[in-house]
């Protein structure tokens, strides 16, 4: 049985098309999931994130634990901001990834993935246990729904006094909108410039409504996990469960930035992900040069070989072209020569720098 | 509810069939359930012009988003035209799944069998949503 969030009428209303999403019934799409990624594009979009985990740790040693429990260096955050990190298992392989805000001196907010919080939860609270600080989850205790896209800081401002031209990218502030008590946070999934906010279950609908209402004139449009997805990958950002998994470090992924060696102590993974900064494989970005659409789980061939694999693929409406991510053995990415195996004809592809769209500022 | 026209016949793979009654050449699309489920339609592929075909055989394809569909062949004949307006454009499949987002025709031989009435189809599409 799947689980709704506090605004699943509200897409009903909408006319979504509902799935399936790591045991929740999320909206896939409201109408044509291309004008829905355009509009983010062009003006703004409307989200329901509330199938996102939020797990809080609280206490003296909250940032110790942190430091311990994942791979970045969260004791050194200021307050009010975020980082983008990872958990990994001994071994190295990432667990999730997660955004850590730091709310206050003693308390941090970490956001994990619908599919993972419950076992994200449970390892935090294992590797927390012998610091002075608590794990909890409190993921029923938020809804979270996103405004992005170009347009986002004119609605947003239209039902706020907070300072969000001061707030930077990656930091997060309480504040009220439209009446109601949120945590408003300058991150997001698509490339653009947007906010996410953190709000009490019973606020969502009428947060969400009032959001609607104040965006009707700015292109605003309520925005499905399709378009999500095409943002995110034209973004070059990973999903965990394609670009990462257990079995992916995250020096495979291409994102070895966020493992912070030179912080002090010891923090799980450390020692295997030392041995494995430079993986004999790459995440690429690739351009078919075709029409046909590489997935996920599509072999990647040089020459014939399997030299890889896709790990998401979709047409991009930016582009006008299908794009996908992959991981490549380094040897074929120098020899270069690549196709993509769809359904049985090898369609050539072209390695791009990632990510394949960044906005202009 | 998406429109079933009473007019055409239609598969279990959710391809409409038009123009049986005369019995020599049909006309192929994907329904307007189909095209639903599918989301926007950014590729499509149609069979040549020219191939036989027998009743269930993959012929093409219709590429969304999200998903890669094949495209049956609903009756056995000869391929004789395709759309180039729907390769070109694969967005009428979406917009005008009954009409211009038409794929291919089809000259019959034999008896087109397992076909599903308008009211057959409605029943099977209820099941599905």
């Amino acid at each position: 049985m799947s689980r709704s969030t506090p605004l699943r009428e509200v897409h009903e209303s909408l006319g979504a098309t509902l799935t399936d999403f790591a045991g929740w019934q999320m909206p896939l799409r409201y109408g044509s999931e291309s004008a829905e990624h355009n509009a983010v594009r062009t003006a703004a979009g409307l989200f329901d994130l509330s199938h996102m985990g939020e797990i809080h740790v609280t206490g003296p040693q909250a940032g110790e634990a942190l430091d311990f429990a994942l791979v970045g260096h969260l004791s050194v955050l200021e307050p009010g901001r975020a980082r983008y990190t990872m958990i990994v298992t001994e071994d190295g392989g990432v667990l999730d990834d997660l955004i850590v805000y730091r709310l206050r001196p003693e308390e941090f907010m970490v956001v994990a993935n619908a599919s993972n919080y419950a076992r994200v939860a449970e390892e935090l609270a294992e590797r927390a246990q012998p610091y002075d600080a608590r794990v909890e989850d409190r993921s029923d205790s938020y809804a979270l729904i996103a405004v992005q896209g170009p347009n986002s800081t004119d609605i947003l401002g239209k039902l706020t006094d907070a300072d969000l031209v001061g707030l930077k990218y990656y930091a997060g502030l309480p504040g009220e909108v439209a009446g109601f008590e949120v945590m408003i946070a300058r991150t997001g999934y698509t490339g653009e410039d947007g906010f996410e906010l953190f709000v009490r279950p019973e606020d969502a609908v009428p947060l969400w409504n009032a959001l609607s209402e104040a965006g009707a004139e700015l292109g605003l449009r309520p925005c499905g996990l399709s378009a999500r997805d095409t943002l995110r990958l034209e973004a070059g950002m990973p999903l965990y469960g394609n670009e990462l998994t257990a079995d992916t470090t995250p020096f495979d992924a291409g994102l070895g930035r966020v493992v912070k060696f030179d912080k002090p102590g010891d923090f799980v993974g450390r020692a295997a992900l030392s041995g494995r900064t430079a993986p004999g494989r790459r995440l690429v970005g690739l351009v078919a040069r075709g029409r046909r659409v590489p997935r996920h789980g599509y072999p990647v061939t040089c020459e014939g070989e399997v030299v890889g694999e896709v790990t998401s693929g979709a047409p991009s409406q930016t582009l006008g072209k299908p794009i996908a991510m992959a991981y490549v053995a380094a040897d074929a990415l120098e020899k270069g020569g690549l196709a993509v195996d769809i359904r049985g004809s090898h369609e050539p592809v072209d390695v791009v720098d990632l990510p394949f769209y960044r906005r202009s500022k | 509810m998406s429109s079933i026209p009473d007019e055409l016949s239609y598969t279990k793979e959710h391809e409409w069939v038009a123009g049986l009654d005369d019995g020599l050449t049909v006309t192929v699309g994907v329904t307007a359930y189909a095209a639903e489920q599918l989301g926007d339609v950014v590729f499509v592929q149609v069979p040549e012009v020219g191939t036989n075909v027998e009743a269930g055989d993959a012929v093409g394809e219709v590429e969304s988003t999200k998903s890669v569909s094949d495209i049956y062949a609903p009756v056995g004949g000869e391929i004789v035209e395709t759309n180039p307006a729907v390769v070109d454009d694969p967005s009428l499949v979406n917009s005008d799944p009954y009409g211009d987002g038409w794929l291919f025709r089809v000259r019959l031989e034999g008896e087109p069998e397992d076909l599903l009435s308008a009211a057959e189809y409605t029943t099977l599409t209820s099941g599905e949503s």
